[in-house]
Parts: structure tokens; sequence; C-alpha cells
């Protein structure tokens, strides 16, 4: 049976909002019985969207994840649920069920991911459901995949074998996964959230006055050897990126054929760095 | 013969209309409202019928007796029978209307109820919307944040989600470039504040039934000092229109024309029968009215500045974007975005329709360069070199690169030498022969605070490579730097950077992808700036296509006082204001200076204040407070949606509903007009009916509706309506197109909506200013300039006086020769007066604040009043029970004042003070903090140390100076604050 999965593209992601606002239209002030009671107007998002700023000075990126329900094959609230509150359809989606969960407040508590939020008017938990309401009317894809101006979010119904190959292949990640609730939301470069870089804008002195240097080799090394290597831009920059957090002492070794080197010792804590101007001492190398 | 045909029509008259009752009930609802008579007859008597209208049913006998509350009577049977066959010629039914040779006579209300009904007879046939398997009807509608599909059942929306386009929607363009083929998603796209509609209409903020200011009492004490403090009460709609009829006529009795001003936001609900420049104008006219003359207000310093070096005052300033897409894609190298996020402001009208085109301009390998003191939403999805300056800085920085792209022979010299005048004296300035001051990098890093070497980078790299200059949200204009103290200085330098590039040469142009889908520009839809129903053909662009294609009767406003928007506190309160006007027939008419009150008109007494509010849309807003207070200020009333900003200054609210309760007809992203166009921002251009999808809410009503009530105490509801309900005016609308060639009205009634097939590739326009680099004749299809202002043959050259761009615009050596005013010929970099440089306003407030068009609502659009917007923390956040507007903040600025993310501060300078909440991130430069103008929410309380406002009107801070002084231009984003950590208990309420 082909089931449902949702992509999400980190780095497509630009916080519009979109999605979470679709939410907010289709489920406030509707009532899809067996699906979903309507949903609170104003807060209890139940898709969200966290931003992840890194860097200082003018090197700076941002990135934004929208976490919803992960409709887990292993869910934590299935468990808890397993009276009927909450169910998993043979396509995958999971359905907290709007009669049945009623006054389960025990039920927002078991989501590891925060997913569950708790509607005090319905006395309902309540969740992102893939709009299965719409999926069983026809619909090719939930609503946030619609309205998504740079097609970030992605829909697939398919063979878990098939899921599995294009995770391996993509290198898609999911959300906690040593918590092992198999989500069927799967991410692709959310090193640009979980992920430091390291960069830094290398120039030298001529004629009395500081310029950019382009094409200068910068090499990254911590203990075990080089981790990256890189040529630096027309500003002179250069970024290093994908690094663990806290990955600790590293060493950036700059060598450019006329402007000379430099080398500059580097400590990486829970935040990105940025070097700043890293001047080249004018010895030829 | 001809006399039977009409014999026949006026028999089978009476049974028609009973037949249709019979079929339908919303039609035999309108034959029961009211009992009367009513007479169509030729003037000699020798034909004609007498109509009974009693009880829902309709009996005609041939007798002429008197008298009969409605007549209909024609000069002649060749008229009678233009006016009464089946799909009648419109341009012969006004021409009779016009010339009187179709009077129709009775009181006002009866012959517009007879004449719409006669008109929804036709129409009550044909069906809305489609049906939906789950027990929806869906029908249409249209946004400033784009095109919707409104899923309604029993009544009530249950959602509104974008337009999937089906196979039978035509073709979709392609592009190729590079190898690559593109073409764009087969759906429109959306924008925050167009997805959020269902939530407005449903807000608990709507105006539902008419209300008067409790000690307002017009035949007695009117109490103006309490407006913005009283209370209201319900009363009855005949009440209040017999209020506001009286009034009109009270003013025109006691002061004479002009002391009616009439005022509204800069921008509306979509739809070009209800637009404010359609039926709001067509009201006006036939009250006569002070009109409140906007000011350029997104574009200053395009049209006050830039239009000078190379023309297009009929773009007002801003350039065309005719196929730069596929030039972009095919021959550019880098982007340099400055003052530019079209991931916020969207084309204005475009939702997200660039953002496809952009990203495929990434995968091509373009780099991208971002001048902005934010790194804002834009640079954050595409990445690139962020460059950020102090605000009001930027003609420093756009001056340094010119002066290393001189000394290192970085520019075109064959194009300056060709296509320019007055390089020599401009080269002069920037090398420091002028003045002994060379614009050196090093020189600009003192006022902007960007490294030399990375000036020179960029300088280098830009004159290396085929570049585009993007600003503004269309990529051709706009951006918040033009809206600061040096708005005309930068936009002016946007243009001479273009010019010593080459513009118009392959990979030289003006663009971001925000504009030039290759569209199917020639298929013929008004926009709303083509005025509609209105009528008027000075103030609107009518007489282009509008007027000749939908033939309708002229209005004129025999008013001829204006007074200026930015103005018009100061024009109550000062009792004089003067302005410059927004014309763009020429570069030339910006500078005669227009003054108020003008000899022989009253000054203003009453506002008719419509539409959105605008308390934060429009500098140091706590101006319009004092405004409406004034004494000399007899009546105010609003008409409006909610119940929100200046409908809380009122004396009487009139309830409007929304869009969605009212048909009209648009299309997507066309404003015509000033933005010709403009629909070519989109992928797919979709004309749509705007259903009315559910009942007025309340005892609201449309626009047009109040305007019709009004107007009919005044004996003008026919002349006003033309017998049409706004259903019938759509027909017209959609008449006056190219639609019919290609739907009928019924299937577009039906399904809602119709997308526009792509033309030829080989069709396709060529590219901006390719022409003028080539010295060729101008061959895009715009109308612009007007013949006159070609320097010498039609066609060729651009209209200066030169007819070549002119590093130092002749327009402006005329009235400033000697370079004495702050809007020189020589653009030299004048510090702003509102900034770093400023050293005594800079110690007491050291943070500069910048104001942009706000990212999720759109004007005062889907903010405030409970609608889903609030749920965003980017666009307001919650603290304690209250939705705060947004200050973001760098961590350097934020830790020593103790301001922590999501914190509340207040944000103060000597004009007031608002609480905001904090967003503290390294995204916006130390310095500076950022902000969105446009809160719907207008809110003061009173605090220890003062008052503040709470509802994020930013407009409160800023200054109400002109850019310069011989200009109308606002300057908000040359704005100084202090910023300090908030830390007064939870907002009381009222």
């Amino acid at each position: 049976m082909d089931k449902w999965n949702l992509v999400i593209d980190v780095a497509l992601c630009e916080n519009c909002g979109n999605c979470s606002l679709a939410a907010k239209d289709e489920y406030v002030g509707n009532d899809f019985p067996g699906y979903s009671a309507p949903h609170e107007p104003l807060g209890n998002n139940v898709v969200r969207i966290q931003r992840k700023v890194r860097g200082s000075g003018s090197m700076v990126d941002a990135a934004y994840l929208p976490t919803l329900c992960n409709h887990c094959d292993a869910a934590p609230c299935l468990k808890v649920g397993a009276d009927g509150a909450v169910r998993k359809r043979a396509d995958g989606i999971v359905i907290i069920d709007p009669v049945k969960a009623k006054g389960r407040r025990d039920l927002v508590d078991a989501c590891p991911y925060g997913a569950i939020v708790w509607n005090e008017a319905q006395q309902l938990p309540q969740t992102w459901i893939f709009d299965a309401h719409l999926l069983d009317q026809g619909w090719s894809a939930p609503r946030c995949v619609q309205v998504c101006p740079t097609s970030a979010i992605e829909a697939i119904k398919t063979s878990d074998a098939a899921m599995a190959r294009r995770a391996a292949d993509e290198s898609l990640e999911v959300l906690k996964p040593e918590l092992q609730t198999r989500p069927r939301v799967y991410y692709r470069n959310m090193y640009r959230f979980t992920h430091c870089f390291v960069g830094g804008a290398v120039s030298t002195l001529v004629a009395g006055r500081s310029e950019c240097v382009e094409g200068a080799r910068v090499v990254l090394l911590n203990s075990l050897g080089a981790v990256g290597s890189a040529l630096t831009d027309a500003f002179g920059e250069f970024r290093f990126d994908k690094l663990p957090v806290h990955g600790g002492e590293y060493r950036i070794e700059v060598t450019h054929p006329i402007h000379g080197g430099a080398s500059v010792r580097v400590v990486l804590g829970a935040e990105s760095l940025n070097l700043g101007e890293i001047r080249l001492d004018g010895v030829p190398r | 013969m001809q006399r039977a045909i009409l014999r026949t029509i006026l028999f089978s008259l009476g049974p028609v209309l009973n037949r249709t009752a019979a079929k339908y009930p919303a039609f035999r609802a309108v034959l029961r409202q009211r009992d009367y008579t009513a007479q169509i007859r030729l003037k000699d008597r020798s034909i004609g019928r007498t109509f009974d209208i009693r009880a829902g049913r309709v009996t005609s006998s041939a007798s002429l007796r008197e008298p009969a509350d409605v007549q209909m009577v024609f000069h002649d049977l060749y008229t009678a029978l233009a006016m009464l066959k089946p799909n009648a010629d419109m341009a012969e039914i006004v021409h009779a209307a016009k010339n009187f040779k179709v009077v129709v006579q009775g009181r006002d209300e009866l012959v517009v109820a007879f004449m719409q009904m006669l008109n929804f007879s036709q129409s009550v046939r044909l069906r809305q919307g489609v049906r939906t398997g789950d027990g929806c009807t869906r029908y249409t509608t249209n946004t400033n944040g784009g095109p919707l599909f409104v899923y309604v059942r029993d009544g009530k929306i249950v959602r509104t989600t974008p337009i999937e386009l089906g196979a039978q929607d035509g073709p979709s363009w392609t592009m190729r470039a590079r190898g690559r083929t593109f073409t764009p998603l087969r759906r429109t796209s959306v924008a925050p504040h167009g997805l959020t509609l269902k939530s407005t209409v449903y807000s608990d903020q709507r105006l539902l039934y008419p209300m008067k200011r409790v000690d307002f009492d017009p035949a007695g004490a009117r109490n103006p000092q309490n407006r913005g403090k009283s209370g209201y009460e319900r009363i009855s709609w005949n009440e209040a229109l017999d209020i506001v009829s009286s009034e009109i006529k009270r003013q025109k009795r006691l002061y004479g024309p002009g002391s009616i001003a009439i005022q509204t936001g800069s921008h509306h609900q979509w739809g070009n029968v209800g637009y404010y420049l359609s039926a709001l104008l067509r009201f006006g006219n036939l009250i006569g009215f002070t009109r409140v003359h906007p000011n350029p207000d997104s574009w200053e310093g395009w049209y006050w500045g830039a239009q000078h070096h190379y023309g297009n005052s009929m773009r007002v300033g801003v350039a065309a974007s005719y196929g730069t897409t596929q030039d972009c894609l095919d021959h550019a190298e880098l982007i340099v975005f400055w003052s530019s996020d079209p991931e916020s402001t969207n084309g204005a009208y475009a939702a997200f329709e660039g953002t496809q085109r952009r990203l495929w301009a990434k995968q091509l390998g373009i780099e991208f360069v971002h001048i902005d003191p934010h790194c804002n939403p834009t640079a954050q999805l595409l990445g690139g070199k962020w460059l950020p300056t102090k605000p009001g800085t930027d003609p420093a920085l756009a001056i340094a690169i010119m002066y290393v792209w001189i000394a290192e022979g970085l520019y075109d010299k064959q194009y300056v030498a060709e296509r320019t005048t007055g390089f020599d004296e401009w080269r002069a300035y920037v090398t420091g022969e002028l003045d002994g001051v060379p614009k050196t990098p090093e020189w600009q890093e003192l006022e902007t605070g960007v490294p030399a070497r990375e000036v020179r980078a960029l300088a280098r790299k830009w004159g290396k490579r085929r570049t585009y200059l993007a600003n503004g949200t269309g990529g051709t204009g706009f951006g918040g730097a033009c809206r600061s103290a040096t708005g005309a200085q930068w936009a002016r330098c946007m243009i001479l950077l273009l010019a010593m590039q080459g513009w118009g040469k392959p990979g030289v142009n003006m663009g971001n992808f925000t504009a030039d889908a290759p569209v199917d520009l020639y298929f013929y839809f008004p926009g709303y700036a083509e005025g509609g129903i209105s009528g008027e053909l000075n103030w609107t662009a009518a007489p282009v296509n509008n007027y000749t294609r939908m033939p309708h009767i002229v209005t004129m406003n025999p008013v001829r006082q204006l007074v200026p928007r930015q103005r018009l506190p100061e024009a109550i309160i000062d009792g004089k204001a003067t302005g410059y006007l927004w014309d763009g027939t020429s570069t030339e008419a910006q500078f005669a200076p227009f003054v108020y009150p003008m000899p022989g008109y009253s000054p203003i007494r009453m506002l008719y204040r419509y539409g959105s509010s605008t308390f934060s849309t429009i500098v140091s807003s706590t101006r319009w407070e004092r405004a409406y207070q004034h004494e000399s200020i007899d009546f105010v009333v609003n008409q409006s949606i909610w119940n929100e900003g200046d409908a809380k200054f009122a004396d009487i609210i009139l309830p409007a509903c929304t869009q969605l309760e009212r048909p009209d007809i648009s299309e997507w992203c066309n404003p015509g007009g000033y933005l010709p166009h403009g629909q070519n921002s989109v992928n797919h251009r979709v004309i749509l009916m705007q259903h009315a999808c559910i009942e007025p809410l309340g005892e609201s009503k449309s626009d047009y509706q109040i305007f019709l009530d009004i107007l009919t105490r005044l004996g003008l509801g026919a002349v006003f309506s033309e017998g049409c309900s706004e259903l019938d005016w759509c027909k017209r609308v959609f008449d006056s197109s190219d639609l019919p060639r290609h739907i009928t009205w019924a299937e577009f009634l039906n399904k809602g909506y119709y997308v526009v097939p792509p033309v030829d590739e080989r069709l396709r326009e060529p590219v901006n200013m390719r022409w003028f680099a080539e010295g060729r004749h101008k061959d895009l299809p715009e109308a612009n300039p007007l013949p006159s202002q070609y320097a010498e043959e039609f066609g060729k050259g651009l209209p200066t006086p030169s007819g070549k761009i002119e590093f130092i615009p002749e327009t402006l050596k005329r009235v400033d020769p000697e370079n004495r005013s702050l809007r020189p010929p020589l653009n030299r970099y004048i510090p702003s007066w509102e900034g770093a440089q400023t050293q005594a306003l800079v110690r007491r407030f050291p943070l500069q604040l910048i104001t942009a068009h706000s990212r999720y609502s759109f004007h005062t659009h889907s903010d405030g009043k409970g609608s889903f917007l609030n749920n965003i923390e980017d666009h307001r956040v919650l603290v304690d029970g209250h939705y705060y507007w947004l200050l973001r903040i760098n961590p350097a600025d934020a830790t020593p004042r103790g301001i922590t993310h999501h914190g509340l501060v207040k944000v103060f300078n000597d004009r007031g003070a608002v609480i905001c909440a904090a967003d503290v991130s390294a995204l916006v430069v130390p310095g500076v903090v950022k902000s969105f103008e446009s809160s719907a929410v207008y809110l003061t309380r009173n605090a220890k140390g003062g008052r503040v406002e709470v509802g994020g009107c930013m407009n409160t801070l800023t200054p109400e100076r002109s850019q310069s002084p011989d200009t109308e231009s606002m300057a908000p984003n040359s704005c100084l604050v202090q910023v300090e950590r908030w830390a007064d208990p939870a907002i009381q309420a009222a």
C-alpha cells in the first residue's frame, strides 16, 4: 500500500507563513466529522515555523524549519491513544479522533515534538492531519504544498521502500531520530538549522589600502586533519558549513601566491562564527 | 414593421417578468419589494404601455393614463428599439441618455428600482459558481495578494485557496536560457494577506450596523473635540443616510463647493467596480468635493528625482520591464538588489509569482548582492553578499562605486559618450576635481559603514560583469531607500549607475524577476487605475481605453480645489497648505505648487473618510487626531469595513461589506494607468469574477449600495447607477474587454475565471532600453511618453530635453541653475536632515528606524481585527494577551539595553512613543531598528512618562517633513529613535 510522506527543504523555506495560515483557514470554523473538530483561530498553530539565525556582522544567514505532526509510524501518541483515541490509517496518516479523544489532555504531552495542541474550547487534542479529509475527496496534496511559494514542501504517496531509498539518496533527515518514532516527514538541508559555519573575509594591504583577496586558498583543519578547503570569492569571503555544534578547536590556514598567508585559531562552540577580516601577511606563498 | 416590434416587446414584457418570477425566487423577492406603476412610451405617445407592479405580479395595458410612478420616455422609435431589444448596444444607450433621447422620470428610488429590476430579470437566470463534491459551491475572488477559490457551504465560507489551473485553461509559457527550459507551476500563488481573507470577513471587529457618536447632534452640539474619545450608539440605516445626505446638503448651502473633502486609503479590496477610483469617484463627482491629492508615496525618489535623468513621467519615474526576464536569464551574471526585497513586497499585487523565476536565476548560477540595512527575506532566501548600509547613506555608496569605475576605467565609455550628456560635470564631482573631496570608498565608509575594500570589490565585480540592478518591489523602482531624506538622491544614482554600464545592452538593465513574465500583453482587460465606472476622465486613465471600450456617462468634479494628502492635517488645523502635483503627463508637471485653499472655494468643513484606516501609513500619524478634533470640521462620516483606526474618529459610521459579500470583476495584478502592463508580474494572466459568495454580514452593505442610497436622497440615484446593479456593471466591464471573444458571460459567471493564453514565443516583446542603447527608434508596446515629450522626432530618444540620459538634468537646471536647492541638478550627496550626521538629535536618539512595507499584511488589510496573521510571529507577537508589532534589533543594541527576544520595548522620539515586541537577531545591522508601517491597530494609552501607542503605529514616530522643500514627498526612513526595555505590566483595556 502506498503511503503519504512529506519532504521539506529547509533551504527553500522563506518563512512566509502560508503553510501555517492555510491550516488555520482550513480548520478554523469548520467541522470535519471523523477527521477534525474546529481549530482555534488564534494561537496553537498546528504548523509552526522556527527560525535559526547564524553568524554575525555582515555574514549572516537565516534558516526556517516548518514543523507539524510527523505522522510517525511508531507514534508515541498511538500508544497512549491505543484505545481508539488515536488511530493510524493504512495510508500512514495519523488521526486523533475528534470524539473519542475528548478530554484526553494526556495526548498533548505524549508527543515528543510538541505537535499536538490542546483546544480548550473543544476540550480536544488537535494536530495537523495531513488534510486527510481533502485527500480522501481527491485532492492531490495537502494545502501547505499548494500555498508554498518556493515548493519547499512536497507530498509523496509511495511505498515505504521507495521512500527509504529516496531518503538515503537525498540524505534526508527526520526530527529526533534517536527517539525511533519513525516520522513520515523528512527534511532536506537540515544542516542550516542544526549545524554551524565558520567563515571570514581575507584581505591585504595594497598601497596602504585594504583590498579583498579573491582566489586565496583556505583550509580548515582540526586535530584529525583537513576538514575542508575553499577559495575566497571576490569579496575575499569563504565559508565552511555543516560543522557540528561544539565542534571544538580548528585552525584556518590561508595562503595566496602573491599576498601571503594567515593562520587563525578557532574554537567552535554553540554558534556559527564570522571571523571577520583576516589580513594576510604579505609574504608570498 | 419596427413599430410592430416595439409593440410586441412591450406587450410581452409583463408575461416574461411574471414567468421569471415564477421560476426564480430571488427575482420574485425583488418584484415584491415595491408596488408601483411604470410606463414605457414614445414621446409622441403613439406607442406605449403602462405596467402595474403589485404584490410581486406584473400586469400591463396599452393605456397611457397618467400618472405613472416611473416614466421611461423615448424620443423616437429607433432609440426605443436600440434600448429595449436583447443584447442592446451600450454605446447607443449611453448616447441616448446623454442626449436626452431617453429620459426616465419619477421618484429616483423607483426609477432605479425599475431599471435594476429589468436587468435582474436577465441576470437572475445565470448560475454563479461551481458545485463541488462535498456540498460546497466554489466561487472565485481576487485580492491584493492573489486570486482565490472561495468554497461556500450553507451560506458560510469554508475555505479560500489559490487557483489550480486545469487542462482546459490553456498552456503555460516556456522560457529557454543557457540550455535549460523553464515553465511556471500551473497554479496561482498567494500572499499571506490574501490567504487570511476569511478571518477578516468574520472578524469580530466588523462594523455590522450604522452608528452615531453619542455626543454628536446634527441639530445641536456637535462636539468635534471629542472625536476619537466618545463612544457610539447604534442607529438605523434610514437615520444614518438621512443625516449624511442632509449634511451634504447643509455643506453646500452654508459653505459652498469645496467644503466636503473625500479621503481614502491608498489601497482597496480588489475589484474594478468597487474600487475607490471607480464607485467612490463617481459618487464624489456627483456631489462635488475637494480632492485629497495623493503623493507618490511608494516611489518618492523616482518621481521627484530619477525621472529627470531619463524621463518616464507617465510611469512616475519607474522603469519598464519588457523583455528583461529573458535577457537576464540569458546574459546576466550578477544581480544587485538595492533596497529591493520582493520576497516581502511581492511586486505589490503579484503574490509570489516572481519567486519561482528568481530561483531559476539561482539555478543558472547568477550571483546576488543585497544592499539593505536588513538582511531581508529576499537576501535570506537567495543568499549572496549582504552589504548593510546606514539608512539614508546609500547615495554615498553609489557615488563611491562610480568613483572606482572612473578611476579604473570600468564603465561603458562608448555608451556614456553617445547616449548621455553631462558626464564631465558629474565626473568632476565624483573624482573630487570640483570640491576637493574625492568620493572614494574610504569617503563613503565614514557615511555608510560599509568597508571600503568591499565597495571596491563590488565596483570591480559590477564593472566587469553583466549586472542587473534591482530596486524596490518590481525591480525597476520603489524601495525603502527612496522614502528617506536622500530618497531622490538615491533613485537618481540608480539611473546614473546604469547609464555608466550601458543600460539596455545585453545583461544590463533594471529588474529582479518580479516583472516581465511573457504573458500576452495585448489582450485587453481594464486595470483598477482606469477609472472603472467613475466616468472621471481627468484623474484616472479612463480616456486611454476604458472610456471608449465601456460606454458610460461621464462625470466631472466641478471643484478644482486640491489639498495635498500629507498636509491634510495642516490644511485643517492651520487653514492652509501647499503641495506639488503627482502628475505623469510631463517631467515638469511636478514643479508648480498648488495652494489650498483655492480662491472661490470653501475651506474643508466635512470629511468623507472612506476605506481602510491610514493611521500608520502616513507619516507623523498623531497630526491626524488633532485634525479630526479640530473645531472647523462640522461633520465626519466614515464608511469602512472594520472598527479600527479612522473609524473611531467619525460622527457617523456606515458599515461597508467585504468584497466577498458583493459582486465585482477584475484581473490579477492589473492596475493599468500609471503602472501599465503591471500584470506582467504574474505567470498567468487570470481574469476573475468576484462572486458575491455570501450575504452581507449584519446590516453591512456594499460601498456601491451605500453611495446609491445616499445619492437617491439627493435625486441622483439614476445618474449614479445608470439603472444598473453591481452585477450589471460587472457585465459591462466584461463586455468592454476582450473576454467575450473567448468565453460567454454565462460561462464566465459559472466558472469564475479565465486564463489568458500566452503569446507565441516568437512574438515576445523586445528588451527595455535595448532600442535606446542601439540608437534605434523605440520599439516597446507602451504609449509613453506623450508625443510632445520627445526632444525631436517621435519615437526617437528619451523624453529628456536632449533625448539622452542626462547626468545633469536639464529639467532641474531650468528651475535651479545654481545648484542651490536640496534637489540640485548635480546630484551631490547631501546627508539626511535626520540621520547619523545630525549630532544633536543622535545624542538623544541614537538608533535609526526604518519602516518598510509590511511583509504579511498589505497596507492595513488583514492586520489586527482577529486576522489569522496574528498567528505569525514575524508579524505580531502575543505578550500578556496583546498582539504587539515587531521591532527588529541587533544584539549589540539590545543587550546593553537589557532587551530580550520577544520582550517589550518602547520606541520613542520627540514625536511620540510606540510599544513593540523586540525581535533580537543579527539580521539587522547595529545602529538600525527595522519595523513595518501600516498597522491597522491604532491604540493609545496613558502610561507613566506619557502617552504611548500600543497597536504598532510606527508612523507616530516619523517626520512629516518633505524630502526637499520643492516636493511633496515623504521621508519616513529618516527617523531617529531611542529604544528602551518596557517594564510596565500588561496593557489594560480602555
